[in-house]
């Protein structure tokens, strides 16, 4: 080494460290490293197949006009702009997400949280609550929304049919109504809320009932042992359902793509997917939706690119701010 | 340690995008010699077609004659496969060896980005005589001068229309004029106790069955494209009075209604059809339905004409919109030779057109095949076939962006019947700059 021979000041820093580190300890180092990255090569292997390269593949693209076929064409940040100046669609899919965002996640975590409150007081028949209400979350998604497009047909729906025999003269068109689909959707996805609900259940178990106890003879009320006790208790579970949430609302597809295809009622046959998304009037074409019909139906794969860059920094984004302004809120997690 | 990554990271960067780059597609030489026509082809061809059920039984029983009279070549035929399956399995090396689509649409894109290869070099070589074809027929099937696929019969639209319900409501003839259907309809129109539709004389809402401004715009005459390429919805004249005149009838029913009735209607290619089921009077469809109402209902009293021309253009009646099924090799072919046979087959010989025509009843494209004593023609499909030969009959024209020109007037039309949209000249204005921003994006 011929560090040992220079001044000590002319030496960096990690340099001295090494040139101080006795040699086996180094070699034992080494060793030990080879093992831990031997361990972790197929995990990575996957992670440069599956992320690093579509992730890197994905950007360079973003700044093609590229459709599969023909080679790309480097187009800068026409892809970009063209989103926020011309595209017709694009803001208002922004605008269905982040109604999801808005709506979906708060409500969802509500009821799921309404819900695990209600069977776990349940001393009879809680067991089967549960399963009932967890049962939803295992149906698969397009089976669940088929079964809801068939519940809210206007015509044929045994919804509408029931409201009619209620009274209600005018019956809403649910899926085919530009302002209530969303809502119908929110129906949908509280309905199969029992994913929320088991981990939100599982974390009210282990409140400590000492803890109950102890307010209630401060004189707490139901309100106030929520807000003291069990609130700061299952915070970082209710973080974990909103961060989930959030990232499951701007990924949001199935439902509202085969929601919008069977009220569309249309089925040319050869068409493809891609030209009946979106119904009624643009209001579920969430933006994976549009980044679809864009990269798969008109196959301006360059343009969809450029939209799933935009879906990865928001989500992230989305994440690590949630993350970050939630450390006040995770009090709870330390007294645990 | 930070000095050191940065660059490691940069060179990591560059190497991954010239990785991707390298992993892209490149030109395809389309400039390739082509082998002398051979006596036999042989292999495997990998055919996929949209065709399902009694259809693609149909195409089975030509395919086999193919097969019979080339003992070389084996057809592996899927069914059922959509354009947006096919294009992406082409784009990923995985495509067909002949793919079929019901779609004229596509010609635009699959030509210009070469999804599927140009056949001139085939067509010349064999001399396939094109004048064959019927004018609109070689139109649809090219885009800018490159054929990249050939047509599998035609498609021409008509009014069809319930017998029983015309007379019972004292009419003895079909509509000829957009007023007269207006008239019409509002006349055969029934509605339930709660004032919900039962019977429709006429849907006029333009996502119902087959219902669209494409299918509609050859009565009035209207025109998708100016000469220079740009969107005409908003100087063409004619689209606007084609939307006043729909929603008069939108207005007449009540959208919310019509929205109701719509989400109720029956699957399009089957016996639930509203046409079938007697709860649409007069519908606009396509040729094949009589083949459906022959399978699913036989003893509907229904009869067929050309739909109504705009009041403005009485010249235009008579014609219609006609459109086919085309068919092309895939560009990553493993046997582009016996594909060709395929295609050759299907498209130029007469018995095989006839055969398949009269199976589906679809309209042939050859003038032989028009000709053929052996065509089944009766009343209801002779409606069709002078259709097809109207001088006023068009078809859509073809862009590299598809039919997304369509799609996005498709989806404004949604705000337009629905009180959501108001203001029809913005409207369209605002469509057009769409469409052609969209042209734009897509490489024009």
């Amino acid at each position: 080494m011929t560090t040992v021979a220079l001044p000590a000041v002319f030496v960096p820093a990690a340099t001295r460290r090494l040139a101080r580190t006795p040699a086996p300890l180094r070699r034992k180092r080494r060793k030990h490293r080879l093992f831990v990255l031997a361990l972790m090569a197929p995990w990575l292997l996957g992670f440069c197949i599956f992320f690093v390269y579509p992730l890197i593949a994905t950007v360079w693209f973003s700044f093609t006009r590229y459709n599969l076929l023909s080679p790309p064409e480097f187009i800068g940040l026409r892809n970009y702009t063209f989103f926020f100046t011309s595209d017709p669609y694009g803001l208002q899919s922004v605008r269905n997400t982040l109604w999801l965002v808005i709506f979906v996640v708060p409500i969802r975590i509500l009821f799921a949280l309404l819900i695990a409150q209600l069977v776990i007081r349940i001393k009879r028949g809680g067991s089967l609550l549960r399963t009932i209400f967890y049962l939803p979350a295992l149906a698969p998604p397009v089976a669940a929304t088929l079964a809801f497009c068939y519940l809210f047909n206007p015509a044929t729906g045994p919804v509408n049919q029931a409201l009619a025999k209620l009274g209600f003269g005018v019956q809403p068109l649910w899926f085919s109504d530009p302002a209530l689909a969303k809502p119908t959707l929110l129906i949908l996805t509280v309905w199969g809320l029992g994913d929320v609900m088991v981990i939100l259940l599982a974390v009210l178990l282990q409140v400590p009932v000492e803890q109950y106890e102890a307010a209630h003879l401060d004189g707490a009320n139901v309100l106030q042992r929520f807000r003291y006790v069990t609130l700061p208790f299952i915070s970082p579970v209710l973080l974990f359902a909103a961060v989930t949430g959030v990232i499951q609302m701007l990924q949001f597809f199935t439902q509202a793509a085969v929601a919008s295809s069977v009220a569309s009622g249309v089925a040319p046959v050869g068409g493809g997917l891609g030209e009946r998304l979106g119904y009624p009037d643009n209001a579920m074409l969430t933006f994976p939706i549009w980044l679809y019909s864009k990269g798969f139906a008109s196959f301006q794969l360059g343009y969809a690119c450029a939209m799933a860059v935009m879906l990865f920094v928001v989500s992230f984004a989305f994440a690590a701010v949630l993350l970050r302004k939630s450390r006040v809120f995770l009090y709870g997690a330390e007294q645990a | 340690m930070t000095r050191l990554r940065i660059p490691r990271l940069a060179v990591g960067l560059a190497a991954l995008s010239i990785i991707t780059a390298a992993c892209t597609a490149t030109e395809s030489s389309s400039t390739e010699p082509l082998p002398a026509p051979t006596a036999s082809a042989s292999g495997n061809v990998r055919f996929w077609h949209f065709f399902t059920g009694r259809e693609a039984e149909a195409i089975d029983q030509v395919v086999k004659d193919f097969q019979a009279s080339h003992p070389g070549v084996t057809v592996k035929v899927s069914t059922g496969q959509d354009d947006e399956k096919m294009r992406q399995a082409i784009a990923a090396g995985k495509g067909p060896d002949v793919g079929l689509s019901y779609s004229t649409d596509i010609v635009g894109n699959f030509c210009s980005t070469g999804a599927w290869r140009d056949l001139q070099p085939y067509i010349s070589r064999d001399q396939v005589d094109l004048n064959q074809l019927a004018p609109v027929v070689r139109a649809y099937t090219e885009y800018e001068g490159v054929r990249c696929s050939m047509p599998v019969l035609a498609d021409t639209y008509g009014l069809y229309y319930n017998k029983k319900l015309l007379a019972d409501a004292g009419y003895t003839a079909p509509p000829k004029t957009m007023s007269e259907l207006t008239e019409m309809a509002k006349k055969l129109t029934t509605f339930k106790p709660n004032g919900d539709i039962d019977v429709i004389g006429f849907m006029p809402n333009l996502d119902y069955y087959e219902n669209s401004p494409a299918h509609w715009a050859p009565h009035w005459g209207a025109q998708w494209f100016t000469d220079d390429g740009k969107s005409a919805l908003a100087t063409d004249p004619a689209w606007q009075e084609m939307l006043t005149w729909q929603k008069q009838l939108v207005d007449f029913y009540g959208h919310q209604k019509l929205t109701k009735f719509s989400a109720g209607k029956g699957d399009e290619w089957g016996a639930a059809n509203d046409f079938e089921r007697g709860k649409v009077a007069m519908m606009l469809d396509g040729e094949w339905r009589i083949a459906f109402i022959q399978a699913d209902k036989p003893n509907i009293d229904y009869g067929t004409a050309p739909f109504p021309a705009a009041d403005s253009r009485p010249d235009l009646y008579g014609g219609g919109y006609v459109s086919g099924n085309i068919i092309g090799i895939s560009k990553g072919s493993k046997n582009p030779e016996a594909g060709w046979e395929l295609i050759k087959y299907l498209t130029t010989d007469t018995g095989a057109i006839v055969k398949l025509a009269n199976g589906i009843k679809n309209v042939p494209t050859t003038t032989a095949a028009l000709a053929s004593p052996d065509l089944e023609v009766d009343d209801n499909f002779r409606t069709f076939l002078d259709i097809f030969a109207h001088p006023s009959s068009g078809t859509s024209p073809s862009t590299k962006a598809g039919a997304e020109y369509q799609n996005l007037f498709g989806t404004w039309l949604v705000k337009w019947q629905t009180d959501r949209a108001t203001d029809l000249a913005a409207g369209l204005q605002g469509v057009a700059e769409q469409i052609d921003d969209s042209i734009a994006l897509a490489g024009s």
